[in-house]
């Protein structure tokens, strides 16, 4: 082994360090961010997905009516007036209003949808039942309990009635999925009736959100009327239970 | 000699008859009370008999002291109150700050509730005793295979003004189409909404007078528990989880079991029992 030979391997050897001194902390960034993509949830991968809902600057501002908690009345809701530019297709319309419902007011002790929760999507069919999917979220985040799980969906509905005419009925989803309870009392089994005025009789049970803060449509009050014998009596004929069909 | 003996066999065949006659009026008058409505039903019991160290089995009428001969005639109207003490097992409801757990609460107030509506003189089913979670569906068979029964579910809540209690009746429902006299299972709740509001409205002006700041009359709301329920059903959530001492939230248990027996008892006389379990009402 002549002493050219070493001082050539001696060098190739300072190279290759160096190289790898070089490329080794832009190899180790790149795992690092690599590993932050796998991190991400399907939920936030599916939420990057969803077209992000463009606000267009021209649409015209109008005072959208939002339903928060009232600081007055307890377990109650009020609406406050936002101005918003809105969109005139009702889809995308209920889309902003519920994300400005979902942002939240101002105090956040107000709320009625959990921080963490999102909109996934929204879709309007044409006999007026929308349909719209939240994310895991709002049925994990949100406390439990009937007034807290009804304020939501009460605050839901009544912002998308004040602000969306076209909407009647609505049929809410976690993440994709139909689910028995929001968060172990409120059935959701149903839709949800939307605009009291306008509203049909859909075919599948319609669990309505009336409650503390929305008094029941004079027409829905007959309907259950005539459903309900006026005198505590047995005055129908008697019937069996049918077995339970569609759930278990 | 054979005249005596034609005597004394005829005095033994007027005897056998007169036997056979106290036998047969014995069974006239024993026969109603074995109606096959009954022999399906948990036997009604005596109130007076009913014990309040009884420890019932889910599903069983608590107390039931019926007659071993079957003499017992069945009292008429509202007996029977189904209690249900929300969630428990793997879910604990509402929790609070300091550990506050909604599903081990409910079920001491279920004791006093109970304790409050023997008094009255209801018999209590409950649909759980200890850390189980029955499904929305079994706890509404319990109260579905009741014959004049209420039912009440009790519950606490993340929110609202501590300290106060409101009662909820189901939402209105569409209207239940009785082809063939069935009830749909998953409206069984529907024909019976107008005497779930009275019940509700009754036990709510009770916990008024009570826990001030609760509202006077009952609310309405899509409570899962109450839709499949074939009977005047009623939630009952007290406020709330987030109170700092539990102690608060157990200084209310009395009051709430004294309003849910009066309100019961005062709902009693106006609601005529059907005569199945789960029929119209």
């Amino acid at each position: 082994m002549t002493p050219s030979w070493k001082y050539w391997l001696i060098g190739g050897l300072a190279v290759a360090v160096l190289a790898a001194a070089i490329y080794f902390p832009i190899l180790r960034r790149r795992v690092k961010r690599a590993a932050r993509l796998q991190q991400q949830s399907e939920e936030q991968a599916r939420r990057e997905l969803t077209q992000p809902i463009p606000i267009n600057p021209s649409d015209p501002r109008v005072k959208a009516k939002v339903f928060w908690v009232s600081d007055a009345i307890d377990s109650t809701l009020a609406p406050v007036t936002v101005e918003l530019p809105l969109s005139n297709d009702p889809a995308l319309r209920s889309k902003q209003v519920l994300n400005t419902l979902l942002a939240g007011p101002v105090d956040a002790e107000l709320r009625t949808l959990p921080p963490d929760a999102s909109l996934l999507a929204f879709y309007l069919l044409p006999d007026g039942t929308a349909i719209a999917d939240f994310s895991e979220a709002l049925a994990t985040s949100i406390p439990s309990g009937i007034v807290s799980e009804q304020l939501a969906v009460n605050s839901i509905t009544r912002t998308l009635e004040a602000n969306v005419p076209q909407v009647q009925r609505l049929k809410i989803l976690i993440h994709g999925q139909e689910v028995e309870t929001l968060a172990g009392h409120l059935d959701l089994a149903g839709t949800f009736v939307v605009n009291t005025k306008v509203a049909q009789e859909p075919a599948k049970p319609t669990p309505t959100p009336s409650g503390t803060d929305k008094p029941a449509s004079p027409a829905a009050a007959a309907k259950a009327r005539a459903a309900v014998p006026g005198t505590l009596t047995a005055t129908r004929a008697p019937g069996k239970l049918a077995q339970a069909e569609s759930r278990p | 000699m054979l005249s005596w003996v034609s005597k004394i066999l005829r005095m033994k065949f007027l005897s056998l008859l007169g036997l056979l006659s106290v036998a047969l009026v014995a069974g006239v008058l024993v026969s109603p009370s074995l109606t096959p409505s009954q022999a399906q039903q948990p036997a009604p019991s005596n109130p007076a008999a009913t014990s309040p160290a009884a420890t019932p089995t889910p599903g069983r009428v608590a107390g039931s002291a019926a007659s071993p001969f079957g003499t017992q005639t069945p009292q008429g109207g509202l007996n029977i109150v189904v209690l249900d003490p929300a969630h428990g097992g793997t879910d604990p409801g509402a929790r609070g700050t300091g550990g506050i757990r909604e599903s081990e609460i409910v079920l001491d107030f279920a004791v006093q509730v109970r304790r409050a509506l023997e008094l009255q003189g209801f018999q209590v089913v409950q649909t759980r005793q200890g850390n189980e979670n029955p499904s929305f569906d079994d706890r509404s068979a319990t109260a579905n295979a009741q014959r004049g029964a209420v039912f009440v579910t009790l519950h606490i809540s993340s929110t609202g003004l501590p300290g106060t209690a409101r009662v909820y009746v189901n939402s209105d429902l569409p209207p239940v189409a009785n082809a063939g006299g069935l009830i749909p299972w998953d409206r069984a709740q529907a024909p019976f909404l107008g005497l779930s509001k009275a019940f509700g409205d009754l036990v709510q002006g009770f916990l008024a007078q009570r826990f001030k700041g609760s509202p006077d009359t009952a609310q309405s709301a899509s409570v899962r528990q109450l839709r499949t329920t074939a009977a005047p059903a009623i939630a009952v959530e007290v406020s709330s989880v987030t109170v700092e001492d539990r102690a608060d939230l157990d200084r209310m248990a009395p009051g709430v079991a004294d309003a849910i027996a009066r309100g019961t008892a005062a709902f009693k006389p106006s609601y005529v029992v059907p005569s199945t379990p789960g029929a119209l009402p």
